[in-house]
């Protein structure tokens, strides 16, 4: 796989399946391990994030469940490519930042990467479509055992995986579910919820983590805590949390079904017209508009437009995509017409 | 609406902030927006919180003691990690142990990790060797257990405090 086979590749956790997928787009585990006897990466010299990079990369040429994939090697890209696997879900925007000695490793289905040399010396991340938090975790269990049958881990009895951070000390392990949540905003109850899940050590974060930006109606919800309790402790936690928010947007969404059809009919079909027919629009207008559109194909008041495609069009729609698909450097202007074209094309073209 | 920071712009961009437990709305212009998330970044590392939190208000004269204390297999001091908020290797922990303890269990509620080790990856899987919990560990997690009404763990839990401490009083 190259990096431009990407643009034409539709990522597992992008397919609009699995539990409850009219609300959570997709779940995913990621753990930090480091290598015994060396360095975190930023207090490591470069031979020896040489020597770490050499040692995991070896090791995971010998996992089954990453014989397929490919290597990236951070230093090699160019801006666009690494923004490109940001936008995919791949990567950290940490990871694009002094690329000595990074690395990342996907899959072809792209649910499985592996972050070498971020903060941690590895990180694994699986991501799943859906609400499948367990199914994610028995994946990257088995993975995560078939490298420590490889690799000495830096682990203490008592505290656990060490990391670079003691945010993160213990199991290394965090659990972030994608949420959609069009109904619980739209009728103002996402205040209430977001302090509630403040309160419970569970950390909300927008679309792509870091910045906390909640644009579109996405939320990512995880675990702060990662020391203390099981994975699968864990996991029940967040499993909890995130069923009684599904039941509440499942409610809000059918309360407003009920009292407002009409009005809703009437935001989700306009979101779609000027989506299929905008000359110019800004990516975060487009996010915006598709979670619009989202919500009227969950609600069955679209029918010719599969989840599928519209997760696709959130990803494709994205800066470093868009310039990969015309194959040349874009202004912003000149993206947001570029834009405009594309979502045209796709939209017109399945109805 | 314009925008919450320069006043000037349509706000475009609408954003949730919890800090402290404190939610607040921020309204911003898409100029505004890209500088307060390029702030944001820069905030991410959580170096500062955590160098705030590894702090001794109470105990002036064991923070000097400590400041100084250096761990001889990466040569990161306690006084380094204050300022960068990370370790600099696995073996930090050890050496730090002593001041590590109570600012992860601030951090986590916890200083005991319970859940897998890479020990019983590498021991086949015919003869799984678990690691068990000490008797204090599982008398907390049946309190645990027993709150959240979760009556199948706690009576696995219980049986296994049984079976510790009838093997203690054959010692
Ligand atoms: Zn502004
Ligand atoms: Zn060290």
């Amino acid at each position: 796989m190259q990096i431009n086979d990407l643009i034409n590749h539709t990522s597992e956790w992008l397919k609009g399946t699995g539990p409850h997928s009219d609300v959570v787009i997709s779940s995913r585990i990621r753990l930090a391990r480091n290598l015994n006897k060396f360095p975190f990466p930023h207090w490591a010299s470069k031979v020896q994030l040489n020597g770490i990079l050499e040692k995991c990369s070896q090791a995971m040429e010998k996992v089954d469940l990453l014989k397929d994939a490919t290597w990236f090697i951070l230093a090699e890209l160019d801006s666009i490519d690494k923004q490109l696997l940001v936008e995919r879900h791949l990567m950290s925007i940490e990871h694009t930042q002094k690329t000595e000695q990074k690395a990342v490793l996907v899959n072809n289905e792209e649910n499985i990467a592996v972050m070498i040399n971020e903060e941690d010396h590895l990180r694994i991340q699986l991501m799943q479509s859906g609400f499948n938090l367990f199914e994610a975790w028995e994946i990257i269990n088995g993975i995560d055992d078939a490298l420590a049958k490889l690799l000495d881990y830096a682990y203490l009895e008592d505290f656990g995986y060490l990391t670079a951070c003691p945010t993160n000390t213990g199991t290394g392990m965090r659990g972030s579910v994608m949420l959609h949540l069009p109904a619980l905003v739209m009728s103002r109850q996402i205040e209430r919820v977001l302090a509630a899940i403040a309160k419970l050590s569970f950390t909300t974060r927008g679309l792509y983590g870091e910045g906390t930006q909640a644009s579109g109606n996405f939320f990512q919800i995880s675990n702060q805590v990662s020391l203390g309790h099981s994975e699968n402790e864990i996991i029940e936690n967040i499993n909890g949390l995130i069923r009684q928010i599904i039941e509440q947007e499942a409610q809000a969404r059918q309360i407003m079904l009920t009292k407002n059809k009409e009005i809703l009919e009437d935001r989700i079909n306009r979101s779609l017209g000027i989506l299929k027919s905008a000359r110019i629009i800004t990516s975060q207008e487009t996010i915006e508009l598709l979670s619009m559109v989202r919500l009227g194909s969950d609600l069955g008041m679209i029918e010719d437009i599969d989840r599928r495609t519209i997760n696709e069009l959130f990803i494709i729609t994205q800066p470093a995509h868009l310039q990969k698909i015309e194959n040349v450097k874009l202004s912003s202007d000149q993206r947001d017409l570029k834009r405009a074209e594309l979502i045209r094309k796709k939209l017109n073209l399945v109805s | 609406m314009l925008c919450d920071v320069c006043g000037k712009n349509p706000a475009t961009v609408h954003l949730t902030e919890i800090i402290d437990e404190q939610m607040n709305e921020l309204h911003l212009c898409e100029e505004c927006a890209r500088h307060k998330s390029a702030a944001m970044e820069q905030q991410f590392g959580l170096s500062d919180l955590l160098a705030g939190m590894a702090d001794f208000e109470k105990h002036p004269n064991k923070e000097e003691e400590a400041v100084a204390v250096k761990c001889p297999a990466c040569g990161l001091s306690y006084a380094d990690f204050k300022k960068i908020g990370r370790l600099g290797c696995g073996n930090c922990y050890n050496v730090f142990r002593k001041y590590l303890a109570p600012l992860l269990k601030r951090i986590h509620g916890s200083s005991q990790h319970i859940g897998k080790n890479p020990l019983q990856a590498k021991v086949s899987a015919a003869k799984p060797v678990k690691k068990k919990a000490g008797l204090a560990e599982l008398k907390s997690q049946l309190q645990k257990a027993i709150l959240a009404e979760a009556f199948e763990e706690a009576a696995s839990l219980r049986d296994q405090i049984k079976e510790l401490e009838t093997k203690k009083e054959k010692e």
